[in-house]
């Protein structure tokens, strides 16, 4: 197979495999969302003073998503 | 990371050529003076910020009308956000972080209208936002607590033997922050208009199949639920942004743990 070819047969399959990251930030962020209902359901009036808290822990969940499709935008479109 | 124009191996639709900046006027180079599409939407949302901020609170009601309630309830949620993170004396960099706030949520808004361009979508907007925050952040620490500022790095809690591992572990995850402050935002915003584009994209081309008719309603759909879940990040992001600005704030004005 030409230079060419392979580096694109490459670059799809990585990119393919880059998108797995964003299954595993779902899974981290469903981890977030869900301890803070639970919590939030034992203990409703302490929830409200502890919003801030779930989405920062949200963004910084979800931004290890972000930097996963990044790589694969990268590879697709960039490389 | 441009959209190339010419269709590679497959490739027929480029849901990148979105984000590309282009003058205004003519087809000239780019340099730091040109009027460009980034230049027109940032003075868009600029704009907007004093339509709603100036002229909307212009009447001074004690019963506010409208627009000077949206603008009193932004500042309301900004104000307890800068205090109750960065605690008392955190307040008086209220301005900064409101303005990082409006900024980021107006541009992100109006980014949603068909046919714009966010500039937030760009890393070289974000890059300069966060690293804006960050260099303030060290420089305000250094400048008020001196050598002292160092102290953010030296776990008193922990046993005395991991505390070098922990100092250079602290080290690296406060030089990362900038890095992932500026990289959240702008994957966030680019990701999402990205999908958009691929899902409408995606709708007509599909069309002259066998099963276009049944697909291509569902696409559309699609770009609706996409479009609302953008509205959300675009206000969760800024939100986000400012958050984690008062964070760091917070650290610098009262450094150790």
């Amino acid at each position: 197979m030409e230079l060419e070819a392979a580096a694109a047969l490459g670059k799809f399959i990585g990119a393919g495999l880059a998108a797995i990251g964003s299954g595993a930030a779902a899974i981290g962020v469903g981890n977030v969302a869900g301890n803070f209902l639970a919590g939030a359901l034992r203990n409703p009036s302490a929830s409200a003073s502890q919003t801030a808290t779930l989405f920062i822990g949200l963004a910084f969940a979800e931004a290890l998503g972000i930097f996963a499709f990044l790589v694969a935008l990268l590879l697709m479109f960039a490389v | 990371m441009a959209g190339e124009a010419h269709s590679e191996n497959g490739l027929a639709f480029h849901p990148l050529q979105q984000f590309e900046i282009h003058p205004l006027f003519g087809d000239g180079p780019i340099s730091w003076y040109t009027l460009t599409n980034a230049t027109l939407w940032m003075a868009l949302a600029t704009l907007g910020i004093i339509a709603v901020f100036v002229f909307g609170s212009q009447a001074r009601a004690m019963v506010p009308g409208r627009m000077q309630s949206l603008g009193e309830m932004a500042y309301d949620f900004v104000h307890n956000m800068v205090e109750d993170v960065a605690g008392h004396d955190g307040a008086k960099y209220f301005p900064l972080v409101m303005t990082l706030f409006l900024f980021i949520l107006f541009v992100n808004l109006l980014g949603l209208l068909p046919a714009s361009f966010t500039p937030t979508s760009h890393i070289a907007v974000t890059a300069i936002l966060g690293f804006g925050v960050f260099i303030f952040v060290t420089v305000l620490g250094f400048a008020k607590h001196g050598i002292g500022f160092l102290g953010l790095f030296w776990m008193k809690d922990a046993p005395l033997i991991l505390r070098p591992i922990i100092a250079v572990i602290e080290v690296i995850s406060y030089f990362v922050r900038p890095v992932s402050h500026s990289i959240r935002l702008a994957g966030n915003i680019m990701a999402g208009h990205a999908v958009i584009k691929v899902f409408a994209a995606f709708a007509p081309m599909i069309l002259i199949s066998a099963i276009g008719l049944l697909v291509t309603p569902v696409s559309i759909l699609a770009i609706v639920a996409i479009y609302a879940l953008e509205v959300l990040v675009a206000f969760i992001q800024a939100y986000v942004f400012t958050i984690l600005t008062c964070v760091y704030l917070k650290d610098a004005l009262h450094p150790g743990h």
